[in-house]
């Protein structure tokens, strides 16, 4: 019952950061028709500010306040720089310039930090365990990442669908000409949402760094996930992208914590044991398998396009 | 036709270039060079099998490099299970990458545009976790060939030279048949799908299945590439099959010119050539490589081999 629970919470805590990682892949493609492959070295460098500005600042709430705000400048500069001429090209070139990023950013890192990882403590009080039913003690740090995770998610959805940029947003990815014609700053508004991405993934990652080691690449592996989520949920839909974050957060973590088990029922321990850890690192892709089969466009396709 | 003039001078002179490597690297003593050329042989037959799909059927497959991978453990588990002989080797390595390319086409093909370029890249990246769950043979280590593919009396595959040719023939082999099926009827069905699926199929083709069996060509063409690779490097790992690898397959085809028969060569050679050299200047090559990558992108339209053909034309 306490590993359930945990493991529950565990798969949760993971289909939100996935999420977060998720929303700023799936707003950038919505609304700027760019695959954008560097994401994921977005979410390693939230992880890798986060580690140095606490360590500068000796805080951690700081320091990830601080890479916060250098995620965000640094998709904006990324975005000015680079990017922008990549709108209105081909998919296959933003896929081939994304991926030299990905080398550079990989490659700047490693010049700037070295190749050894590093570690982002936390402080005193979110390392205590904290009772959530009577009996069960779950970490308070991964709990917070679940609290700052959906809270960030419904400010996204009241940012996106109450307010009055939100609503420019909207029209912008239902018709770009169109708004711009209407007298908006389709340039800025671009920078902004690519701005709000990069900080979206930022924060993922600099949450998700006191778990794992802050490493070169760390990114890539998170991205392909984030990409599965985006073809199940639908590309270009947030809600999609929510729902199937959750979805794949829960099978991934449920599948690796009791698949040996379930396995070892029915096959020889021995078997069970090479088949397992291969097996389920397999169910997320056979899911999204599934999924295409039955419905190609993803399970909530965004209703605009 | 002029133009044309031009890039077919330079694709003869690189040919020429690649078959007498072996004789240069005999009289300078420089085995380095022929051991480079071989794996640049080997990834360029895999970027010519990738320039089927994307050049002219327009499927534009991140996953390409699953079937180096599956190509090489066909080699390597039947090596380590006592199978020695190539004749058994290679045609399972080819069988496995079809069967492989069958099963991932037909879900794959199901989708279009960026959902077809990112199922595709997360179908290899499953592949690269199986690989990597393989307790057995060897799981994230690799798995160490201790011998190379026997083909007994026919061509000694552990003689640098002849395999070395061994590779050359194989890459113009699938060059040629590139060509033939490129101008086949097939072919031409294919290449009318990239430019207009729905007409094709109003006149009656049958889409998918056509782009289907496109796709299982050039998956076992580039499983050939990968039982190649794993005699080369006497070593077959999850690496392989990493999304990075299927990137630089990618920017191989891009940076060669797409949709022309010689451009994947030609890509592969200026790309690994540039690799090797950034990396004897400076430890940190990436740095250059992605920037440099990114202003391919931006500015180099068509390839070299659009280039030569602008530098043709004058």
């Amino acid at each position: 019952m306490l590993l359930v629970v945990e493991q529950f919470l565990n798969g949760l805590q993971f289909g939100l950061l996935l999420f977060l990682l998720a929303a700023g892949l799936t707003l950038v493609f919505g609304i700027m028709d760019l695959v954008n492959l560097a994401h994921g070295s977005l979410y390693m460098m939230g992880a890798y500010f986060a580690a140095t500005f606490a360590a500068w600042t000796g805080s951690f709430l700081l320091g990830a306040l601080l890479a916060l705000g250098a995620t965000l400048v640094l998709g904006i500069v990324l975005e000015m720089s680079a990017l922008r001429h990549l709108y209105g090209r081909d998919h296959l070139d933003h896929v081939l310039a994304t991926f030299g990023l990905i080398l550079f950013f990989n490659e700047a890192v490693r010049l700037i930090w070295g190749p050894a990882g590093l570690a982002l403590p936390l402080p005193a009080w979110l390392t205590v365990p904290v009772p959530i039913l009577p009996g069960i003690h779950y970490p308070a740090y991964r709990l917070a990442i679940i609290v700052v995770a959906l809270l960030v998610a419904l400010l996204l959805y009241l940012g996106v669908m109450r307010t009055r940029v939100g609503m420019l947003i909207r029209a912008g990815a239902s018709n770009r000409e169109m708004i711009g014609a209407l007298g908006i700053n389709i340039k800025l508004l671009y920078t902004l949402v690519f701005g709000l991405g990069a900080a979206l993934a930022g924060l993922a990652g600099l949450m998700q760094a006191p778990i794992l080691t802050v490493q070169i690449g760390m990114g890539e592996n998170i991205l392909i996930l984030a990409f599965v989520i985006i073809v199940i949920g639908g590309i270009g839909s947030i809600r999609g992208a929510f729902l199937a974050a959750i979805f794949v957060g829960m099978i991934d973590t449920l599948g690796r914590a009791f698949l040996p088990n379930l396995l070892r029922q029915v096959l020889s321990s021995a078997a069970a044991s090479t088949a397992a850890p291969a097996l389920s690192s397999m169910l997320i892709y056979l899911l999204m398998a599934i999924v295409l089969v039955v419905r190609p466009e993803g399970l909530f396709p965004a209703s605009r396009r | 036709m002029k133009g044309f003039g031009v890039s077919k001078a330079v694709t003869a002179l690189m040919l020429a270039g690649l078959v007498l490597l072996p004789l240069y690297s005999q009289l300078s003593g420089n085995i380095f060079i022929l051991t480079l050329f071989t794996r640049i042989v080997i990834l360029a037959l895999a970027a010519a099998s990738l320039n089927l799909i994307m050049g002219y059927g327009s499927m534009m497959s991140f996953g390409h490099a699953a079937y180096l991978g599956i190509g090489g453990y066909a080699v390597g588990i039947l090596a380590q299970e006592g199978v020695g002989s190539g004749f058994i080797q290679f045609p399972v390595a080819l069988a496995a990458s079809a069967a492989y390319a069958l099963v991932i086409g037909a879900l794959s093909l199901r989708t279009r545009g960026v959902y077809f370029i990112m199922i595709t890249l997360a179908f290899a990246q499953m592949a690269y976790y199986v690989a990597s769950g393989l307790a057995r043979y060897g799981g994230d280590d690799g798995l160490t060939v201790y011998k190379r593919s026997d083909f007994s009396g026919l061509i000694n595959l552990s003689n640098r030279t002849q395999f070395y040719y061994l590779c050359l023939a194989c890459l113009l082999g699938v060059i040629f048949l590139i060509w033939r099926i490129a101008n086949s009827r097939f072919g031409l069905v294919v290449q009318g799908l990239r430019s207009n699926e729905q007409r094709m199929q109003a006149i009656g083709f049958p889409a998918k299945r056509y782009q289907l069996a496109c796709f299982v060509i050039s998956g076992t063409m580039c499983g050939l590439a990968g039982a190649l690779l794993a005699n080369n490097t006497d070593f077959v790992s999850p690496a392989v099959m990493y999304w990075t690898r299927s990137g630089d397959l990618m920017v191989m085809v891009i940076l060669g010119g797409m949709g022309t028969l010689f451009g994947p060569v030609m890509g592969a050679v200026v790309y690994l050539l540039l690799e090797e050299f950034l990396s004897q200047i400076t430890e940190y090559w990436a740095l250059f490589m992605g920037p440099l990558l990114l202003l391919i992108v931006l500015f180099g339209r068509g390839g070299i081999m659009g280039l030569l053909g602008r530098v043709g034309r004058g």
